[in-house]
C-alpha cells in the first residue's frame, strides 16, 4: 500500500447519536494509506466511538465511511486485514498470554506460529506462559499490541497504546509503529501523549465535542499557528522589567520557566532585542519557535488545563 | 464457523474450568449413585423426594441407569452455569470486541460458541454417565443387586437412550443459560437468575399453582432428561422446551446481532 493510493480510512458525515447526545457529529476525514495518523481529542470527544464504528462494533446513526476501500457497513470485507487495540487490552484472565493470542489466531485463521513471533516482538517471550491476570499494566498493553499485529495488518488501529508503559516501553511502541509504517502499514493511533504523536505522526485528525476540528498534515497544522518569540534575559531578576517593557510596546507576553513567551511574528525579534538593550537588559537567548502540538491542541480545543 | 469452535474449545479446556467441571459432575454423579446403592435399606429412602428403590427394582435393566438419571437435572444446572458464564463473560471482560474484530459475523460467533459448549456438555455427560455406571457395578454386590439384566441389549438401549436424553436436557438448560448470558451480559446475574429460577422459583410456582408445572421451562427440561413420566409426556416437554428456546434464542440472537458493542 503506497501513499497516494486509496485512503486507508475515510469518513463522510459520519455520525453517532446516543439519545440526545452526538458522540460524533458529521465527521469528515481521511487517513492516507501508508501514513501514521494521530487521532487526538479530549476525553469524551468521540475518538473511541469513531474507532468502534470503523471496526463495525457499533452502527453509525448517519453518514458513511470506508476502511481499506470497503464500506464500514461490511466489516467482514476488511477486518481480516486490520489489527486493532481498542480502549486498552481485554483478555481472558485465566488463560496465559500465549493462549489468549492463540484464541484470536484460531478465530482469525492466522498461523499459530505467529503467536511466539509476536510475543518475542513485544518482549513477552519469557512471560507468554503466565496467566494474563498476573501481568502488569505494561505487559497487558504489550499483549494487546501483539494481538493487534496478528493479521500482519495493512491497517493498524491503536487506541492509547502507550497507556501504562514505562519510557522504554513507550520508545519500543514508537519503534514498532515506525517499523510498521516503513513496511507500508497504515497506523491510526490515538494517544493523550501529544508529544509522542508529534514525533511520529505525519497526519492528524483532531476531535472536539464530537466534531472534527482538524484533519490533515501535522506540519500544516503547526505551521499555521502563530510563532512565539522566546526571549531569556541574562539575569532572572530582569524578567518583570523586560516583560513590562515589551508589553508596553503592545505585545502579549507570558513568563514561562524563566523566559518570556511573546506572541509576535519573527520580524519583531529585532525590536524586542533593541527594547531589552535600551532598558539595559542583556538577553542570553532569543529565538522564534512554533507552538508544540500540545500547545496547539490546547489552543484549538480550548482546554488549557 | 469451525475456527470459532476451535477457538472456543481452547477457552473451555482451561484447567480451572475443565477440571473444576469434571470434579463437580464427578462428585455429583458419585454422590447420587452411591446414595441409591448404599442406602438401599434405609427407611428414609434412597431416591428423589424420599422414595425407596429396592434391590428387585434395581436388578432390572433400568437399574443400570438409575443413578445416572438422578444426576441428570444437576448436570443441567452445571451446564446452565457454564453456558451462561462463558457467554456473559465476553461482555464483562470486554473480550467481545476482540472476537468481533477477528470474526465479524456475529451469528457465526454465537453458533460456534453454542457448538463448542455442546461438545463440552457431551464430555461432561459421558464422564458423569461412565462414573455412575462404574459405581453402580462396584456397589451392586454390597447392595445385593443382581446385575444380569444390566448386561442385556435392553440395558444397553436404555443406557444410550438415557445418555441422549440427559444430553438433550443439558443442552436445553445450557441454551437457557446462554440466552440469560446474552440478555443480562453479566455472568453473576445470569447464573443467579438461572439457578434461582430453576431450583427455587419454579418449585414455588408449581407448589402454589399445580397446573403451571407442565408449562415451566425447567420442569420440562428436567422431564426430557428423565425420558418423560406418566404425568408429563416426553413429547409435550420437547414441544414446550423447543418453544421456549426458539423464542428466547431468537430474541437473544437478534439483540446480539443488532446491539452496539460499546464496552
Amino acid at each position: 500500500m503506497n501513499k497516494g493510493s486509496t485512503p486507508a480510512i475515510t469518513a463522510t458525515d459520519l455520525t453517532k447519536i446516543y439519545g440526545e447526545r452526538a458522540a460524533l457529529s458529521h465527521g469528515n476525514f481521511e487517513v492516507p494509506a501508508g501514513s501514521i495518523c494521530g487521532f487526538v481529542g479530549p476525553n469524551g470527544s468521540g475518538k473511541t466511538t469513531t474507532i468502534r464504528m470503523l471496526l463495525g462494533l457499533i452502527t453509525p446513526s448517519g453518514g458513511s465511511g470506508t476502511v481499506l476501500g470497503e464500506s464500514i457497513s461490511h466489516p467482514e470485507k476488511y477486518l481480516p486485514r486490520v489489527g486493532a487495540m481498542i480502549e486498552g487490552p481485554a483478555f481472558y484472565p485465566a488463560l496465559s498470554g500465549r493462549e489468549n493470542l492463540k484464541v484470536l489466531a484460531e478465530l482469525g485463521g492466522f498461523p499459530l506460529s505467529r503467536v511466539d513471533e509476536l510475543l518475542a516482538k513485544v518482549d513477552l517471550a519469557d512471560r507468554g506462559g503466565s496467566k494474563f491476570k498476573t501481568y502488569s499494566l505494561g505487559m497487558k498493553q504489550r499483549l494487546g499490541i501483539a494481538a493487534a499485529l496478528l493479521p500482519n495488518p495493512e491497517l493498524l488501529i491503536l487506541d492509547e497504546p502507550t497507556n501504562g508503559l514505562d519510557p522504554s516501553g513507550i520508545q519500543e511502541v514508537r519503534g514498532i509503529i515506525r517499523d510498521l509504517a516503513d513496511s507500508g502499514t497504515t497506523v491510526f493511533v490515538s494517544s493523550h501523549i501529544l508529544s509522542e504523536l508529534e514525533m511520529i505522526c505525519e497526519y492528524l485528525v483532531m476531535l472536539r465535542e464530537g466534531k472534527v476540528i482538524f484533519s490533515g498534515r501535522t506540519n500544516e497544522l503547526l505551521s499555521a499557528q502563530k510563532p512565539i518569540i522566546v526571549a531569556k534575559p541574562e539575569y532572572e531578576v530582569d524578567l518583570t522589567k523586560l516583560a513590562d517593557k515589551i508589553s508596553s510596546a503592545g505585545y502579549k507576553v507570558i513568563v514561562v520557566e524563566g523566559a518570556l513567551h511573546i506572541s509576535a511574528s519573527s520580524e519583531a525579534s529585532a525590536e524586542i532585542n533593541r527594547a531589552a538593550f535600551d532598558a539595559g537588559i542583556t538577553l542570553s537567548s532569543i529565538s522564534v519557535v512554533l507552538p508544540t502540538l500540545e500547545e496547539t491542541f490546547f489552543e484549538m480545543t480550548g482546554d488549557n488545563k | 464457523m469451525i475456527r470459532v469452535v476451535i477457538a472456543e474449545l481452547r477457552k473451555l479446556r482451561r484447567p480451572t474450568l475443565l477440571l473444576g467441571t469434571i470434579a463437580t459432575v464427578g462428585g455429583l454423579s458419585a454422590l447420587f449413585t452411591s446414595i441409591v446403592f448404599l442406602m438401599i435399606n434405609s427407611k428414609d429412602g434412597n431416591s428423589k423426594r424420599g422414595q425407596h428403590v429396592g434391590p428387585a427394582e434395581l436388578s432390572q435393566a433400568t437399574g443400570l441407569v438409575y443413578g445416572f438419571r438422578l444426576v441428570g437435572v444437576f448436570l443441567g444446572i452445571v451446564s446452565l452455569c457454564i453456558f451462561a458464564s462463558q457467554t456473559a463473560q465476553e461482555y464483562s471482560l470486554g473480550t467481545l470486541r476482540n472476537l468481533l474484530v477477528r470474526q465479524p459475523s456475529r451469528m457465526k460467533i454465537l453458533a460456534g460458541k453454542f457448538i463448542s459448549m455442546k461438545i463440552f456438555a457431551l464430555v461432561m455427560v459421558l464422564f458423569a454417565g461412565a462414573l455412575s455406571i462404574g459405581i453402580s457395578f462396584a456397589l451392586s454386590g454390597r447392595a445385593k443387586v443382581d446385575t444380569t439384566a444390566w448386561r442385556t441389549s435392553a440395558a444397553m438401549h436404555l443406557l444410550f437412550e438415557s445418555t441422549l436424553n440427559i444430553f438433550i436436557a443439558t443442552l436445553c438448560f445450557g441454551a437457557f443459560g446462554m440466552i440469560l448470558g446474552l440478555l443480562l451480559r453479566s455472568p453473576i446475574s445470569a447464573i443467579a437468575v438461572g439457578v434461582l429460577w430453576n431450583l427455587i422459583l419454579e418449585n414455588i410456582l408449581s407448589a402454589l399453582i399445580t397446573s403451571t408445572g407442565k408449562w415451566l421451562p425447567g420442569v420440562n427440561f428436567s422431564n426430557l432428561g428423565e425420558g418423560g413420566n406418566p404425568d408429563l409426556s416426553y413429547k409435550h416437554s420437547m414441544a414446550i422446551s423447543l418453544a421456549y428456546l426458539i423464542i428466547g434464542g431468537a430474541i437473544a440472537a437478534l439483540l446480539f446481532k443488532r446491539r452496539d458493542v460499546a464496552n
